[in-house]
């Protein structure tokens, strides 16, 4: 095999990372692996919600980014064009399956159950402000629990953190009906956690204790 | 239990533009009525806070860590690598 073996170590930075890539080192393809393909895949699991279809959400993504390595400009961050092309291979990938997206299955006006039914506060928990394994399944439920013309326009906005006017052309929406649907997600998704986040400390004691 | 702000209109009106205000891409003049609004009624204001950390948690899973199958990185990198 010719050349030098360089240690993954090296590409300790996006940048040197890049400069790899662009000589076609392999071992800056397996960095760019370990760095970003665990959030490449949560987040296309996230949008087509299936783990078979995710995976090769994953393999395409990768696959196009290492093909269009010499046309990046390095504008944005790498891992941020990855997810980008993650998300509109998601994205294509729900439109063959069904012609379409799936966005009519909701009313784009405020719905009587989208009024806030839970008012009680959410103490301030240092062990519940990071996002440990529980909170996360409990999200990841919600999320998933959503829609798809709710949930996919919250993942847009708030998790891949495209504004109203990107997500807006993405899913062929106009802005205002961005904006309708991303409160009801939030709205939603404020009531799924609501029953977890506000939950005295006590109790948490009580049932360790037992 | 009767639902929140049942007899409150001006809360149904305002309620809906938490998330635009969370998001600062409410209008001057909503903005200035709605903090008016949440100077004098605490249901709302507990709405807005739940409201913005459930958004906080939402981001929070764009960078959170999370482990890759271990079948599904090496079946990626027998395609990446050509192997
Ligand atoms: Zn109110």
């Amino acid at each position: 095999m010719p050349g030098p073996t360089i240690t993954i170590s090296v590409y300790d930075d996006d940048t040197q990372l890049l400069v790899g890539l662009r000589r076609h080192d392999p071992d800056a393809c397996t960095c760019m692996v370990k760095r970003f393909a665990p959030l490449v895949f949560a987040r296309a699991l996230r949008l087509v919600g299936d783990a078979d279809e995710a995976e090769g959400v994953l393999q395409t993504t990768f696959i196009k980014a290492c093909n269009a390595i010499d046309s990046f400009d390095g504008a944005s961050g790498l891992g941020t064009w990855i997810y980008r092309i993650a998300t509109n291979e998601g994205l294509m990938l729900l439109r063959a399956r069904r012609q379409s997206l799936a966005l009519d299955d909701v009313a784009e006006t405020l719905q009587p159950g989208d009024l806030p039914d839970s008012r009680v506060a959410w103490p301030e928990d240092p062990l519940r402000s990071t996002l440990d394994s529980e909170l996360r399944g409990q999200i990841e439920a919600a999320i998933a629990g959503l829609p798809e013309g709710l949930r996919l326009v919250v993942m847009l906005r708030d998790v891949e953190g495209l504004n109203t006017e990107e997500t807006a052309a993405q899913l062929g929406l106009s802005p205002g009906a961005v904006k309708v649907r991303l409160h009801r997600a939030r709205m939603r998704l404020r009531e799924s956690l609501a029953g977890y986040m506000a939950r005295p400390e006590e109790i948490d004691d009580a049932e360790a204790a037992r | 239990m009767p639902k929140l702000h049942a007899n409150l209109p001006p809360c149904y009106d305002l309620a809906r533009q938490l998330s635009a205000y969370l998001d600062g891409e409410l209008p001057a003049d909503l903005c200035h009525d709605l903090e008016a609004h949440l100077g004098g009624c605490p249901d709302c204001r507990v709405v807005l806070d739940t409201l913005g950390r459930t958004v906080q948690i939402v981001h929070a899973l764009s960078d959170t860590p999370v482990s890759l199958p271990a079948d599904v990185e090496a079946r990626l990198l027998s395609r990446l690598t050509g192997a």
